[in-house]
């Protein structure tokens, strides 16, 4: 049985370890394993669909460019705890003149790169729901990662401290990181808006019987990694490590429902905002 | 109020208004160490944005509920950690897996182990290693003060080639002192950090010997604007320390035996130098010296008592050191000359059979020390005769 393919997009340098050890971890339990790293997700997207990677480590605009093409059948088939139901907020400044969302229309709105789903796409799908449309000022760090890079957030919210522009946009885990790094003071910032819940990232593979339907028919290499992936527990010392730095406790089933609103967003501006 | 109350049913934890970029996560993992589910509330503006956040980033169960969020514990990384030992002694043969970790500390079970080979009690530990590290951080001296230098100019009030003695004296000094500083550091570097006073003192010798360093080199500047000389048989003595690769060969024939004689050779320096200032100086040094031959001879007592094949081991060290060694010339003819004119202190004949004495008695002082020490590690008085009768004559 040859290697089961995994790609993922080197977003960071830690993407090297990370799945070097996940590599050791799936050999250890007798599932041959290897991966391939790409520059971006369109990349990576295309060679999914080519068949030559087996299951790819998806954001969740890939995982849509993916699902969405034609004649071709899509899986989530695991993601990580940490990327159910999060959320995304448009900051703005506690003593500024904006008080509530509506205030924002024709403002300066400060997103991240162009194609990062929580700091650019999602945000800015919320706020014309909400009937507010402004200027997008981008801060495109590292276009084609789909914001994976923190870069873009976090100059969104200096653009927001410097008065550069008027809201800045950030996943919700980021606002308090960036708080408790000190880019900003308590109560320095106020949330107008909280997105609807989404999901992020997660493992698609193309064109098999469903795995989350049984796994009955599906190639067994698929579904021993999953199997494996599934049975990673944070207890495990062994295991432990890669989890954390994968930011994870536990791998949870693959799950679709978590990207309504990102459907909506690409429906709006396309793969790009 | 804020703080952490308690309920029959779950406790609850009332942030009042301090928010997650406040610290208010600290009032919820005590609540949480304390009970798998714990209901919060606050009225911190970002609390609704936040604290999920923070729950899925910790791996907790959050739902809110009754105006607040009921907080379930997620997965714990203290799961399977150990006590790197006990705070007050260290264990037998530590773990690599402890790592760095301070002794006593609770370890997370899978750290990186670290190459620290030099893991074992029996080998490295000596219940006296607390306290020779203590009088040894007492007993610091600062050479700018502790050392009566002469002010600039002033005269030597001995003979110009007694200075010169005494500059191929420090040169030799500071050559030994250097594989003085260097032998015990190498080890100390694969010394595992469970045997946290052997380190310690371990370290303070080393920077005793820096010391050392530094103010035989200030005495030799005094007055000359360059060193004496450096043989390659003195090196090759102190090559084989270096090369040693056995901690308890080494400390025996560093500390025990080299450093012992050094004792020797600076209170006879501290007794017959010609200036206050090196005699103050050999005084001082020679202080330093006998804290680290105590502690050579104290863990090298309990290895033996607990291994009694170590003292077969290190008489046969001496054995292959001599045999090493015995092609080369052994201590440096100007060495041993300007120890002579040094102790005399001028070119008058009899000052320089008082020299002469001097240097013979000091050989004399030397391989009484060593046959002393020997003994106490348990050499019958015979064997250590001929043990210390092939030292290197080089005396280090």
């Amino acid at each position: 049985m040859r290697d089961l393919i995994l790609g993922a997009v080197a977003y960071d340098a830690k993407v090297v370890p990370i799945w070097e050890g996940f590599r050791a971890y799936f050999a250890a339990h007798g599932l041959a394993f290897d991966f391939v790293l790409y520059s971006n997700y369109e990349r990576q997207v295309e060679a999914h669909l080519r068949g030559e990677i087996d299951v790819a480590w998806n954001s969740p605009l890939a995982w849509i460019a993916t699902a969405r093409t034609p004649e071709r059948r899509a899986e989530a088939i695991a993601m990580r705890d940490t990327d159910r139901d999060l959320t995304s907020v448009v900051l703005v400044r506690a003593e500024g003149p904006i008080h509530q969302v509506t205030d924002l229309r024709g403002k300066r709105i400060g997103v991240g790169a162009t194609d990062s789903p929580q700091a650019t796409l999602i945000p800015l799908c919320a706020l014309a729901e909400a009937g507010v449309e402004g200027e997008v000022v981008r801060h495109d760090v590292l276009v084609g990662k789909h914001g994976d890079h923190i870069g873009g957030e976090r100059d969104a919210v200096k653009a927001l401290l410097a008065g550069a522009v008027d809201a800045a946009c950030v996943i919700d885990g980021n606002r308090l990181a960036f708080a408790r790094d000190g880019l900003f003071g308590p109560g320095a910032l106020r949330a107008v808006l909280q997105t609807e819940r989404y999901d992020h990232c997660n493992f698609t593979v193309l064109d098999g019987p469903e795995l989350t339907g049984g796994a009955a028919g599906a190639p067994p290499a698929i579904a021993r990694f999953r199997e494996l992936l599934l049975a990673m527990s944070y207890d495990d010392p062994g295991v432990r490590p890669l989890l954390d730095l994968e930011g994870l406790k536990a791998w949870c089933p693959g799950r679709t429902t978590g990207y309504a609103v990102l459907e909506r967003a690409v429906d709006r501006f396309g793969m790009r905002a | 109020m804020t703080g952490a109350g308690v309920t029959a049913a779950r406790p609850v934890v009332e942030l009042g208004d301090l928010a997650l970029d406040e610290g208010a996560h600290l009032l919820i993992k005590r609540a949480l160490a304390a009970a798998d589910e714990i209901w919060v509330r606050g009225t911190a503006a970002s609390l609704a944005i936040d604290l999920p956040a923070w729950c899925r980033a910790q791996g907790h169960r959050l739902a809110e509920r009754g105006g607040g969020f009921v907080i379930g514990r997620g997965p714990d990384r203290w799961t399977g950690a150990e006590r790197a030992g006990t705070i007050a002694a260290p264990v037998e043969r530590p773990p690599a897996r402890w790592g760095l970790a301070a002794r006593g500390a609770l370890v997370e079970a899978g750290a990186r182990e670290l190459d620290l080979p030099l893991a074992e009690r029996a080998v490295v530990w000596a219940d006296e290693a607390a306290r020779l590290y203590a009088q040894a951080a007492a007993a610091q001296w600062d050479p700018a003060t502790a050392i009566p230098w002469p002010s600039p100019g002033e005269p030597a009030g001995h003979p110009e080639e007694v200075e010169d003695a005494v500059v191929q004296v420090m040169t030799y000094l500071i050559e030994n002192e250097t594989a003085a500083l260097l032998v015990p550091t190498r080890f100390l570097g694969k010394l595992h950090p469970q045997f946290r006073e052997v380190m310690q003192l371990l370290a303070i010798q080393a920077a005793d010997e820096a010391r050392h360093i530094e103010v035989f080199t200030r005495r030799a500047q005094l007055r000359r604007g360059v060193l004496g000389l450096s043989t390659a048989g003195g090196q090759a003595s102190l090559a084989t320390l270096f090369d040693e690769p056995d901690f308890a060969i080494a400390s025996f024939l560093l500390s025990v035996l080299g450093e012992g004689s050094f004792l020797a050779l600076l209170w006879f320096l501290r007794d017959h130098a010609p200036d206050r200032c090196t005699r103050e100086l050999a005084r001082l040094a020679a202080q330093d010296e006998a804290r680290h031959v105590a502690f050579g001879l104290a863990h090298l007592s309990r290895h033996a008592a607990l291994d009694p094949r170590l003292r077969d081991r290190l008489a046969a060290a001496i054995e292959r050191r001599h045999a090493a060694l015995a092609h080369t010339a052994g201590l440096n003819a100007e060495v041993f000359d300007a120890l002579i004119l040094l102790a005399a202190g001028s070119w008058e004949p009899a000052a320089l059979r008082r020299g002469h004495a001097a240097v013979v008695a000091l050989h004399r002082e030397m391989d009484d020390g060593r046959r002393q020490r020997l003994a106490r590690l348990g050499f019958a008085p015979e064997v250590a005769a001929a043990l210390s009768a092939l030292h290197t004559r080089n005396f280090m």
